[in-house]
C-alpha cells in the first residue's frame, strides 16, 4: 500500500487528506454527506490559514463528535445554542476564527431563536448549516426542513401542510437581518455543487476574517439512512426534490459595498 | 495514464465515486474490509483522466488521486 501511494515519475498527487482532518474513520453511515462537508471545511481552514486561531462550536445531531475529526480547537454547545456559545467565544477573543457547525434539527428547531438573533445582532461568526430534512441522529424525525409530503418517523403519512406546516427557508431568512453579511445556499449532491459550496465557504470565512458581519453557508445534504435510499439514489432525491424547494444560490452579499475592517474594531464598536 | 488509490480501510462501499467517475471505471471489488464494507476498486483495464471526480465526492476521503502531466504522457506515447 505504501508503494501505491507514492508519486512515481511524471506524477502528481493532486487530491490528499487535509491537514485539518483528522484521520480517523467518521462514524457516519455510508454515503453521509456530513463527511463531505467536514472536509470542505477543513480544506477551507488549511487553504486560508486560518486554523490555528479557528475554534469550532459543534452542536448535537449526528455532528456531535465532530470535534474528533476537524481538527481545530472546540466547545461543544447544548442543543440548539450553538451560535449563542459562539457569540461568547467570539466576543471573549475577537482574534479568533470561530465557526458553528449545525444539523437541520438544531439550527432549525430547538435553535431557531438563537441562531436568528445571533445573525441579527451580526456576530462575526460562520454558521456551517447541514440541511437534510430530518433529525438524522434520534431516528428520522420530521424537521422544520421536512419537504410537504416526506414521510418520517413523526409524519408516517407524509408532512402535511393543514398540520405541519411547510419546510423552513433558512438562507432566505438569514438574508432579511441585517447583521448578515452573507448567506448562500449550496449542495453537496454533485461534483460541482460540492466545489461550489467550498467556494461558499471560503467566501463565508473571508467574510468573518475581514470582520464584515455573520456568514452562513445552508448545505443541502443526504441522509441515506434516514431517507431509506442508498446514497446514489439519495443523491438523484437531493437534486429532484430538494433544490426545487430550496433554491440554490447566494441570498446575500454585502462585500460589494462594505468596507474592511478589522474584527476587534468591530466588535468594540458594536459592544 | 493518472491513477487512484483506494484506502480499503476508509472505504464504506457508499458507491457514490461509481456513480460520478466519468470514465465509469470504477466498480465494487467483491472483497470486504474489516469493517464489513465492501470496498470499491479500479478495474485494471480502466483509463483514468485523473479528474479527481471520485475523490471529491468521497465522504470518507478513502482515494487519493495521482495525475499523470501532459509531458509524462507524452513521454509514455
Ligand atoms: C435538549 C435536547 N433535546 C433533544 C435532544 C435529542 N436530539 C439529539 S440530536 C437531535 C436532532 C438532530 O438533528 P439535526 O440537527 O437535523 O442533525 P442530524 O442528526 O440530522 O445531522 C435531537 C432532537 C437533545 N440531545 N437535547
Ligand atoms: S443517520 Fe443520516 S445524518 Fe446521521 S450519520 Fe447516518 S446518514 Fe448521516
Ligand atoms: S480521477 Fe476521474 S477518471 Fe480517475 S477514477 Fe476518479 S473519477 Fe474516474
Amino acid at each position: 500500500m505504501s508503494e501505491l501511494l507514492k508519486a512515481r515519475a511524471g506524477e502528481k498527487l493532486i487530491f490528499d487528506h487535509p491537514s485539518v482532518l483528522s484521520e480517523a474513520v467518521t462514524h457516519y453511515c455510508p454515503g453521509c454527506h456530513h463527511g463531505i462537508a467536514h472536509r470542505l471545511v477543513a480544506e477551507v481552514l488549511e487553504e486560508l490559514e486560518l486554523a490555528s486561531r479557528a475554534i469550532m462550536v459543534a452542536s448535537v445531531g449526528c455532528s456531535v463528535i465532530s470535534y474528533d475529526y476537524i481538527s481545530v480547537d472546540s466547545v461543544e454547545s447544548p442543543h440548539g445554542r450553538a451560535c449563542a456559545v459562539a457569540t461568547g467565544v467570539k466576543r471573549a477573543r475577537p482574534d479568533t476564527i470561530v465557526f458553528t457547525y449545525q444539523g437541520d434539527g438544531d439550527m432549525g428547531a430547538i435553535g431557531l431563536a438563537e441562531s436568528l438573533h445571533a445573525a441579527a445582532r451580526g456576530e462575526h461568526i460562520t454558521a456551517v448549516f447541514v440541511n437534510n430534512t430530518v433529525y438524522g441522529m434520534t431516528g428520522g424525525q420530521m424537521a422544520p426542513t421536512t419537504l410537504l409530503g416526506q414521510k418520517t418517523t413523526t409524519t408516517p403519512m407524509g408532512r402535511r401542510m393543514e398540520l405541519e406546516g411547510g419546510p423552513v427557508h433558512m438562507a432566505e431568512m438569514m438574508s432579511q437581518l441585517a447583521g448578515v453579511a452573507y448567506a448562500e445556499r449550496c449542495s453537496l449532491d454533485s461534483v460541482r455543487h460540492i466545489r461550489a459550496a467550498q467556494d461558499a465557504i471560503r467566501k463565508a470565512f473571508s467574510i468573518q476574517a475581514k470582520g464584515l458581519g455573520f456568514s452562513f453557508v445552508e448545505l443541502l445534504s443526504g441522509c441515506p439512512t434516514n431517507w431509506h435510499m442508498d446514497p446514489v439514489r439519495a443523491n438523484t432525491r437531493i437534486r429532484e426534490e430538494m433544490i426545487p424547494v430550496f433554491p440554490l444560490g447566494v441570498y446575500k452579499d454585502i462585500t460589494a459595498q462594505a468596507v474592511p475592517v478589522i474584527a476587534d474594531k468591530v466588535v468594540e464598536g458594536r459592544s | 495514464m493518472s491513477r487512484v488509490v483506494f484506502l480499503e480501510d476508509r472505504c464504506k462501499g457508499c458507491l457514490l465515486c461509481v456513480a460520478v467517475c466519468p470514465s465509469q471505471i470504477l466498480r465494487p471489488s467483491g472483497r470486504s474490509n474489516r469493517n464489513g464494507y465492501e470496498m470499491v476498486e479500479m478495474s485494471p483495464e480502466g483509463k483514468c483522466i485523473g479528474c479527481a471526480s471520485c475523490a471529491f465526492m468521497c465522504p470518507d476521503v478513502a482515494i487519493r488521486v495521482f495525475r499523470t502531466s501532459p509531458a509524462g504522457k507524452r513521454r509514455k506515447a
